[in-house]
């Protein structure tokens, strides 16, 4: 599955209503970085980046995705539904008493999830253990691992970092999502990571940068990170924190809040009239 | 008097013997691979072994991804650092998973003596045992250890295995029947019943001679399995005894004796007495001056027996 840039552009704003959709039927959720990993999300799945069968989502050579940050499930789902892992119309049962789509990810009740997420700091640990895997029985699958800037803030992510490169696992490909903005404010103003992209540097990683919301470019960034030998890619995707949706970017507000219905009105129509 | 010998060298000895059959076992280590025994792997099957370094956390999260990617792994260090420092990740990534991690806790208990309280794992089965799809198993000597580790490896889902640092009694012997969640009885009694784990059955089993030169009778249960813990057999005994006591080195609350009183008081309430860590923490010194400053030795188990009798 390969589309053009145009094509995944469309894609991209489907799943942005989706997001913003199933998060007001849901009355909870995490609108903020879901819309911000909307390009990102689509890539690997839409744009030929990650190998995976729908039609068989337990494929053992699949390529693997870990949602490190496993608050933006919205994002997820509307992938795996748009995707054909399961029904489109599923994406409204999100967070509801006996849904398959709990409020964050559990990989024993959604097709096409590789792993249960929700406390942070711990999906890039559990992508280096895939990768090994995958290394040591000399199969070619690639994993993939979506971290969030303020995610960050956790030790075990920079334990990880230091794994991945002591190992060379350069069948890996971390994102960083990084945004700027965490649940309590602005990430600079609460526990400053400094300059992102030479923290990774400085722990043996290939890091390449791109604008998250440039579709191109984000296509040419997963390339670029296949093409890496020797070390693992790190991926710093600059991004805004409720990106297409206007009143809910950059502001910490919309981290973890549901539109109303006339909210969620006006946000539809921005992101189709973008 | 039995051959001493650290129950690691049973966890050592059991990877090797798996590993030439299983292609798929990964062993990890977070620096301590001489304390666990895991250096052996290292040695003799280097692309079998990781050493994490000192990244406790991150060698959990990496175990599981082992899994996801068809790997067993048997993750090793030591247990107050394993089930303490990692616990979110074995709860949130491991369990919730229900993923085929293997977790081995070294060096638990009072008795690793003079590295004193920071070192001493007296938590562990509390914290691992109240997780859902967690087993956790607690032998008590070298040859039943090396049993316990081929049997987790077969057993499906996550499992926590304890061992503790000293050279201790052992036991059992090659021919000794071990079941993964079956109670093993070591010896048969009808005044009053001892269930014990770990280092402790040896004590238990010094304790029953003693109290038999009193006249008493008591039945010694080697409970290796905490969950699941095996409802019938213990019902069985205190049925014909009517009184128990437990006797584990760990803490009193939540740990075996725990789970044998929850056991209890939902089938067959019985006068029950408690051999345990009470509620503090250790200290350094050698391990038989703590096991007895402590309370965790065979006399303290006898007069814990004499005490459970007198409230029949």
């Amino acid at each position: 599955m390969s589309k053009d840039i145009q094509e995944l552009k469309a894609i991209c704003k489907k799943i942005r209503e989706d997001i913003v959709t199933m998060i007001h039927q849901a009355g909870s959720g995490h609108p903020g970085g879901s819309l911000s990993a909307a390009e990102i999300m689509t890539a690997l799945y839409f744009g030929g980046i990650m190998d995976v069968r729908p039609e068989e989502p337990e494929w053992e050579g699949r390529d693997r995705f870990i949602l490190s940050k496993g608050h933006v499930a919205p994002v997820l789902y509307s992938v795996l539904a748009e995707r054909g892992f399961f029904p489109v119309e599923e994406l409204s049962t999100l967070r509801r008493f006996g849904s398959r789509l709990q409020g964050h990810p559990h990989k024993a009740h959604t097709p096409g999830l590789d792993c249960s997420s929700g406390s942070l700091g711990q999906g890039l640990s559990i992508a280096n253990g895939l990768a090994t895997a995958f290394k040591h029985r000399k199969t070619p699958q690639r994993v993939y691992c979506l971290m969030g800037d303020g995610e960050l803030q956790e030790g075990q992510i920079w334990e990880a970092a230091l794994y991945a490169s002591q190992h060379k696992l350069d069948n890996l490909c971390a994102i960083v999502d990084d945004n700027g903005v965490q649940l309590d404010g602005r990430v600079e103003d609460i526990k400053s990571l400094g300059d992102i992209a030479e923290k990774w540097k400085a722990f043996g990683w290939n890091v390449i940068e791109a604008d998250g919301h440039d579709m191109a470019a984000v296509m040419d960034a997963f390339h670029e990170a296949k093409e890496a030998k020797g070390a693992p890619a790190v991926i710093v995707a600059h991004t805004i924190k409720g990106k297409g949706v206007s009143f809910m970017e950059n502001d910490c507000a919309w981290h973890g809040a549901a539109p109303n219905d006339g909210e969620l009105q006006a946000a539809l129509s921005e992101i189709r009239g973008a | 008097m039995d051959k001493e010998i650290p129950m690691r060298d049973g966890y050592g000895k059991a990877l090797l013997e798996m590993i030439p059959t299983n292609p798929n076992i990964m062993v990890l280590d977070a620096d301590v691979a001489k304390s666990t025994r895991t250096s052996w792997v290292k040695d003799k099957f280097p692309t079998h072994f990781i050493d994490m370094g000192i990244s406790e956390q991150d060698m959990v999260g990496t175990a599981a991804g082992l899994v996801l990617g068809g790997m067993l792994p048997f993750v090793s260090t030591y247990g107050v650092f394993l089930a303490g420092r990692a616990w979110d990740q074995i709860r949130t990534t491991v369990c919730y998973n229900e993923l085929n991690v293997k977790l081995a806790g070294a060096h638990a208990g009072i008795s690793v003596g003079s590295d004193g309280a920071t070192h001493q794992a007296l938590e562990d089965v509390a914290i691992m045992r109240v997780l859902p799809h967690m087993t956790v198993v607690v032998p008590c000597d070298a040859e039943e250890t090396r049993k316990a580790t081929h049997a987790i490896a077969k057993a499906k889902g996550p499992c926590f295995i304890r061992f503790g640092r000293e050279a201790v009694p052992v036991v059992t012997g090659e021919d000794t029947p071990f079941v993964l969640g079956k109670a093993r009885l070591c010896r048969a009694g009808e005044d009053v019943t001892i269930v014990a784990n770990g280092a402790m059955v040896h004590e238990a089993l010094g304790a029953a001679s003693e109290l038999e030169k009193e006249g008493l009778s008591a039945e010694v249960i080697d409970m290796h399995t905490v969950k699941p813990i095996d409802v019938p057999a213990l019902l069985e005994s205190i049925r014909k005894t009517g009184c128990l006591v437990t006797a584990e080195e760990h803490q009193m609350y939540c740990g075996m004796g725990s789970a044998v009183a929850e056991c209890v008081v939902h089938h067959e309430p019985v006068p029950m007495e408690m051999v345990a860590i009470k509620d503090t923490f250790g200290e350094s010194g050698t391990p038989d001056e703590l096991m007895q400053a402590y309370g965790l030795d065979a006399a303290h188990i006898v007069a814990a027996a004499r005490k459970a009798v007198a409230r029949k």
